[in-house]
């Protein structure tokens, strides 16, 4: 399957990344070639295998319902770029 | 031309658990905001998650409620998309492979009873708040990670009252299994609607629209009859409906399209790499199931053969459970065969008191046996039924005996027909007209003669004795 510039525009677009033109052509390409090279699977008899989500033979990793000690407001507000008392403050999103 | 609505409900409960789903801190309502938060729940980098078991214990709980097949392998999965108060800008949700599938709901409008499917019901989590003023948004991660279910419902609900049904027993189950507070106000339960409108008979469903923004059951029902009007007019008129997102103004008691401009769906789900699948065996889902106590739906079923009691009364003594308790309690107590005379007392004055207090029947504190004492006084003609709910106001206000009450407030009835003869003597006197009327053959008359008895009486006066009274006055007059 060829990847487009359109669709890697609209990749990235979902993941809020600002493409340069030169990186967008640089990503289409190696966006391709990594698709092509996971067609490849497509040469495989692959009837009943059922799909892997995990590959660590792993399951039911559980926590009791104990609460645990967190961050305090002041620790938690710490980083953020911008608060007002002990919200976290962002650009306003409804108009 | 006639059209029918066609409604699929999607609701979103939090469920009780002391903590987080997959981390560890509190999750008590109303605490200052951002104090109840760890890095898990914040989206800090290089934090994992691990499910609170509690929140499967009580998922796999709903899901088997609702009739729900539980899948013996389940995974959870990232849903990607940016919002201010998703932190790590994808929820921990579930996409193709949820808990569970296939189940059903029964539920009673008052007339018809009706099975409504569930499509699923899975696990995911909740986001933060956001607060808007002027300039910013303000955020409160206090919410973000608190387990939520999803229960989607089949496009099954045709009516707006049927929705309301749905809604009510889905509550009542939710809090049959003590899993969710279930209370709207606080955002504990939630509520989205899918509807559309055909002409009645067609088989090919109309455009949807999504409704948003609904805080109360009677919000729902609301926007749905609203919306209905709107769609079908839009029909009738030959315009198109649009598929959009619309959200209910109660203020202006209607659907308003959503403003801000809707980005495509594309979440790009993927299986959630931190949090290894989940295999529920058959033994840990009988395991779960002996937990499950007596369903509103089998109490109903109960209370009408066991008590001979109607569907209608039923379901409105069991749509919670504490009440249900206490009325059980009352009705068996009850000696009498026929449970009428005791399901109407519940029924009328005892949830209406419970209603204005805003409390269930418990909450009254009143005992069964006080209840039905004053019940008996009813019925052995110490008391008139109209005094009967004043001393009853006055039993649950003071926490007093009605004995105590009828004494000191003078509320006994008089059945005496000697000391009622000067009430009969002195309303003949007074109505002159009646009693012309009654002599001409106007039974009505008496009835009218009578009610002015029962009024100088203060309602003490016991109205079969004084319409014979009446009568052998009358007679004489
Ligand atoms: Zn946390």
């Amino acid at each position: 399957m060829p990847i487009t510039k359109d669709t890697v525009e609209y990749v990235a677009h979902l993941a809020r990344i600002d493409l340069q033109a030169k990186e967008l052509e640089k990503l289409s390409r190696q966006l391709e070639e990594i698709v092509i090279f996971i067609d490849r699977f497509k040469e495989l008899d692959l009837k009943g295998v059922s799909a892997a989500s995990h590959i660590l033979p792993i399951h039911n990793v559980l926590r009791e319902d104990a609460p645990r000690p967190g961050l305090c407001a002041e620790k938690a507000l710490q980083c953020a770029p911008q608060k007002e008392g002990n919200f976290f403050a962002v650009p306003k999103v409804i108009e | 031309m006639d059209y029918q609505a066609v409604i699929g409900l999607e609701v979103h409960a939090h469920l009780k658990t002391r903590t987080k789903a997959f981390c560890g801190c509190p999750t008590e309502f109303g605490a200052p905001a951002n104090s109840q938060v760890c890095p898990v729940c914040l989206g800090f980098p290089g934090s994992l998650p691990v499910l609170n078991k509690a929140a499967l214990d009580f998922a796999v709980k709903v899901a088997l409620a609702l009739n729900c097949t539980v899948q013996e392998f389940t995974k959870l999965d990232r849903k990607n998309y940016f919002y201010p108060d998703l932190p790590k800008n994808y929820q921990i949700s579930q996409y193709d492979l949820p808990l569970s599938r296939n189940g059903f709901l029964d539920i009673f409008t008052g007339k018809t009873r009706k099975r409504i499917g569930i499509t699923r019901v899975h696990l995911e989590e909740d986001a933060g708040k956001l607060i808007h003023q002027e300039s910013v948004s303000l955020v409160d991660f206090n919410r973000s990670g608190i387990p939520l279910l999803e229960i989607v419902s089949e496009p099954d609900i045709n009516s707006p009252q049927e929705a309301y049904a749905y809604l009510t027993a889905l509550k009542s189950i939710l809090e049959y299994l003590e899993v969710s507070d279930c209370d709207m106000e606080k955002g504990s339960l939630r509520c989205d609607a899918n509807i559309s409108v055909r002409k009645a008979g067609e088989k090919t469903l109309g455009t949807k629209a999504e409704l948003k923004n609904m805080n109360s059951f009677k919000a729902v029902r609301d926007a749905l009859d609203y919306e209905i009007l709107r769609q079908s007019e839009e029909v009738a008129s030959g315009n198109a409906v649009v598929q959009e997102t619309r959200l209910w103004d109660a203020g202006k008691q209607k659907t308003l399209p959503m403003r801000a401009k809707e980005e495509a769906k594309d979440y790009r789900y993927f299986p959630e790499p931190d949090l290894p699948p989940f295999i529920i065996r058959a033994e840990a889902i009988e395991e779960v199931r002996k937990g499950i106590p007596e369903m509103p739906r089998e109490k109903i079923s109960r209370f009408m053969s066991d008590f001979g009691i109607s569907e209608y009364d039923a379901t409105i003594l069991t749509s919670r459970k504490e009440d249900a308790l206490f009325a059980e309690e009352c009705i068996k107590e009850y000696p009498e065969k026929d449970k009428k005379t005791v399901t109407n007392w519940l029924i009328g004055p005892l949830l209406s008191e419970a209603n204005n207090r805003n409390c269930a029947l418990p909450g009254l504190r009143i005992t069964a046996k006080r209840l039905l004492g004053l019940i008996s006084l009813v019925e052995r003609q110490e008391i008139s039924g109209l005094s009967a709910k004043t001393v009853l106001t006055e039993m649950i206000d003071s926490g007093r005996e009605a004995g105590e009450i009828i004494k000191e407030k003078g509320l006994s009835q008089v059945s005496d027909s000697a000391s009622l003869e000067s009430v009969a003597d002195e309303v003949i006197r007074e109505n002159v007209k009646s009693v012309a009327d009654f002599k001409q053959g106007k039974e009505s008359a008496l009835m009218f003669l009578v009610g002015q008895a029962m009024k100088k009486s203060r309602g003490k006066a016991n109205p079969k004795v004084i319409q014979e009274v009446l009568k052998r006055r009358l007679a004489d007059a």
